[in-house]
């Protein structure tokens, strides 16, 4: 079972319920796809064994070999590549690593090399296994850093995993949400909240993803997000309270199980409502 | 001599277009000869990026050796420099204007981009 | 165009998502009314729902136009498939289509398709929104459900609001970014004078915090920070001050957690505008400071 933890809107507390419940799970795989601003290491302090940085494919251009042809600027849709005479310009932060130039070139004058997106860890937090990944600062793409963290983490594919997904609708999120059995989009009762899981549940509906929400801070504004869900049929998984005592442990970086205990049998719920729901098809 | 302007339209008269990568037309003249002619730019109008790149690939097909626009940004700096053209920003008025204040020295060659490139 | 009097730029950031960044632009757009406003969070904008413009023009904004497969034509040879490095090919019952969340838009298929079965359609993406708010223009966007692109948006939102200012004669835009460090952010910064950085004294805030300031020496645009919920523990507070000291990234406000914040949104109000209150007092004295930073840089 992949479930994935999204939400248009950021700071709705994404990382909090993906570390409830990889902690309530148990032996299971937690995968912090924020590659921008990953932080669920910081509540499980885990023991890194592994780095390994990721790259996407750039050209690399034999001047010697170039006849100035310019197919491999002609194909490029990104124009990373500008031909001038016999020789080429390369952009590489405009390359999307397509290899279209590669197989474009008669002469074979490109070969490619690797531009580094970013770096990849994992290892063990108690008996989860963990993976993260830190985009390279400036680097503009962090989707292909974001699969290729995913596929690193599928060695363990048989076993539960748990995707803590960067805010926001756009290619990051679907990349990071995309393949999962099940959604959980976590918001909170205000009006910023309310328009993007709105937009956040359009997407996982595009994806063809069952979602169901977790209502953070429940109290702190209105009841706009239980009516929402009412209109268009979405589960409220779990409302956890508005409570100061969560923020503070949550600033210290005390996972929210530490802060308030009384809250592992919700979590407990969520996973079993999600589970037997996928069961039953 | 070949030099390229930047412009709004496709003659003399026309104002010089600000932008480079997604001027409407570059103008091409022969200061010897004062023949020009208007080259398209329109494919690039729309490009999601590298707009600047392009722009300066066509202008080297051209055989200019100089380039009169408002703004060069730095992707576009690296090309045109790369094929050997000179670049003058900071450009107003009509194309023919520009053209006088370049055959008259007035003109400030460019040592770099002038303005920030965009993704 | 002459460079002399071009509009200044302020960009809003935090690296992580929810720490209050579009609130304190609102507070901003509020104070220095009447100013030009850019919601460049086109993932989530939110800014509209606390300024309430009106819009006046809606420009359609296109996505690059991605591959399709002609049924008719396609003989089912699986040559796009090992092309595509994006698993763009879906491959059901011997029929070969393109998924359109995963087309990066390379056309690499299209290119080598022994068949020409491949061809490509326009997206509409998008919208980017001209408006009057009650602080002044306002540029924001509707970006499609599921879209890419993002980054070509944001360029648009800008631009759009640096030609919007020199046309109406105001020196300032406040742009409100996106979190994260990513296409988007970058895309946002381009061309700002001042970012200011929203943070949350946690564990988290600082974290994502520090990567943002990596992000502004890399493009040498200076950074101020704010500290939103400075209260919330003493202890990541003095090490947010301390690391801001040795980053020589000078704090410029500290807001303590309130629930002030929630109130005024719920009543589409900015938090100057909501009631006065130590918060809003203290944005006040922020925004001050924001102004004498401006006039010093040149």
């Amino acid at each position: 079972m992949h479930i994935a933890i999204a939400s248009g809107k950021g700071g709705t507390g994404k990382t909090t319920v993906a570390v409830a419940l990889a902690r309530v799970m148990g032996s299971c795989v937690l995968v912090d796809c924020d590659v921008e601003a990953p932080n669920a290491h910081l509540f499980l302090n885990p023991d890194v064994q592994n780095t390994q940085d990721a790259y996407v494919m750039i050209p690399e251009v034999d001047d010697g070999k170039c006849t100035g042809c310019g197919e491999c600027s002609r194909v490029c849709q990104f124009n990373a590549l500008a031909v001038l005479g016999k020789s080429v310009l390369v952009f590489n932060e405009l390359c999307h690593g397509c290899g279209g130039c590669v197989l474009a070139c008669e002469p074979k004058a490109i070969t490619e090399g690797g531009r580094l997106i970013g770096t990849m860890q994992w290892g063990k937090a108690g008996n989860l296994d963990f993976y993260d990944a830190k985009l390279r600062i400036g680097e503009p793409m962090s989707p292909p850093l974001i699969k290729a963290l995913k596929r690193q983490a599928e060695c363990l594919e048989a076993k539960n995993t748990i995707l803590d997904c960067p805010p926001g609708t756009t290619c990051p999120m679907v990349e990071a949400v995309g393949g999962a059995d099940y959604c959980i989009l976590v918001t909170e009762p205000t009006p910023f909240g309310l328009h993007d899981l709105n937009m956040a549940y359009q997407a996982v509906q595009q994806m063809d993803i069952p979602a169901g929400v977790i209502l953070n801070r429940a109290g702190m504004g209105d009841d706009c997000i239980q009516e929402y869900c009412k209109a268009n049929g979405i589960p409220i998984l779990l409302e956890i309270p508005h409570s100061r005592e969560i923020a503070e442990g949550y600033a210290a970086g005390k996972d929210i199980l530490s802060s308030m205990p009384s809250l592992e049998d919700g979590f407990k719920k969520v996973i079993n409502t999600i589970s037997e729901g996928l069961n039953n098809g | 001599m070949l030099i390229c302007i930047s412009s709004q339209g496709p003659d003399l008269d026309s104002q010089v277009d600000p932008r480079f990568g997604r001027a409407a037309q570059f103008i091409i003249v022969d200061t010897e000869t004062g023949e020009a002619k208007a080259v398209d730019n329109n494919q690039n109008l729309q490009a999601a990026q590298g707009a600047g790149i392009q722009a300066g690939m066509t202008v080297a097909n051209t055989g200019a050796k100089a380039l009169l626009t408002g703004h060069c940004g730095p992707k576009a700096y690296v090309t045109l420099n790369k094929a050997g053209i000179e670049v003058y920003t900071g450009c107003n008025g009509t194309v023919a204007q520009a053209i006088e204040d370049f055959k008259a020295g007035k003109l400030q060659k460019a040592a770099g981009a002038d303005v920030e490139g965009h993704w | 165009m002459a460079e002399t009097g071009k509009a200044k730029t302020i960009t809003i950031i935090s690296g992580k998502g929810g720490t209050g960044k579009t609130s304190v632009t609102a507070a901003f757009a509020s104070l220095a009314a009447p100013v030009v406003v850019a919601d460049c969070d086109v993932d989530a904008a939110n800014l509209h729902l606390l300024l309430s413009p009106e819009v006046e023009k809606s420009v359609d904004f296109y996505a690059m136009p991605i591959a399709r497969i002609n049924q008719d034509l396609c003989v089912g040879c699986g040559l796009c498939n090992d092309l595509c490095r994006y698993d763009a090919i879906v491959i059901q019952d011997d029929n070969y289509s393109v998924d359109p969340l995963a087309c990066e838009a390379c056309l690499v298929c299209k290119e080598h398709c022994p068949e020409q079965a491949i061809y490509t359609v326009e997206r509409q993406a998008g919208y980017w929104f001209l408006s009057q708010a009650r602080t002044g223009p306002m540029v924001h966007a509707s970006l499609g459900i599921a879209q890419e692109n993002s980054g070509k948006l944001v360029t648009e939102v800008r631009k759009a609001a640096a030609d919007v200012a020199e046309e109406e004669k105001l020196d300032l835009v406040l742009v409100d970014g996106p979190p994260g460090i990513g296409c988007a952010v970058m895309a946002s910064l381009t061309g700002a004078d001042l970012v200011i950085a929203v943070t949350e004294a946690t564990q988290s805030g600082l974290k994502d915090l520090i990567r943002v300031n990596d992000l502004c020496n890399h493009f040498k645009i200076p950074i101020h920070i704010i500290v939103n919920k400075c209260d919330l523990n003493p202890e990541v507070t003095q090490t947010v001050r301390k690391w801001a000291q040795e980053a020589k990234a000078p704090i410029i406000g500290e807001i303590p957690y309130d629930t002030d914040f929630t109130k005024a949104m719920i009543e589409a109000k900015t938090i100057v505008e909501y009631k006065s209150s130590r918060i809003g007092d203290e944005l006040k004295n922020i925004w001050n400071t924001v102004l004498e930073t401006m006039k010093s840089i040149a």
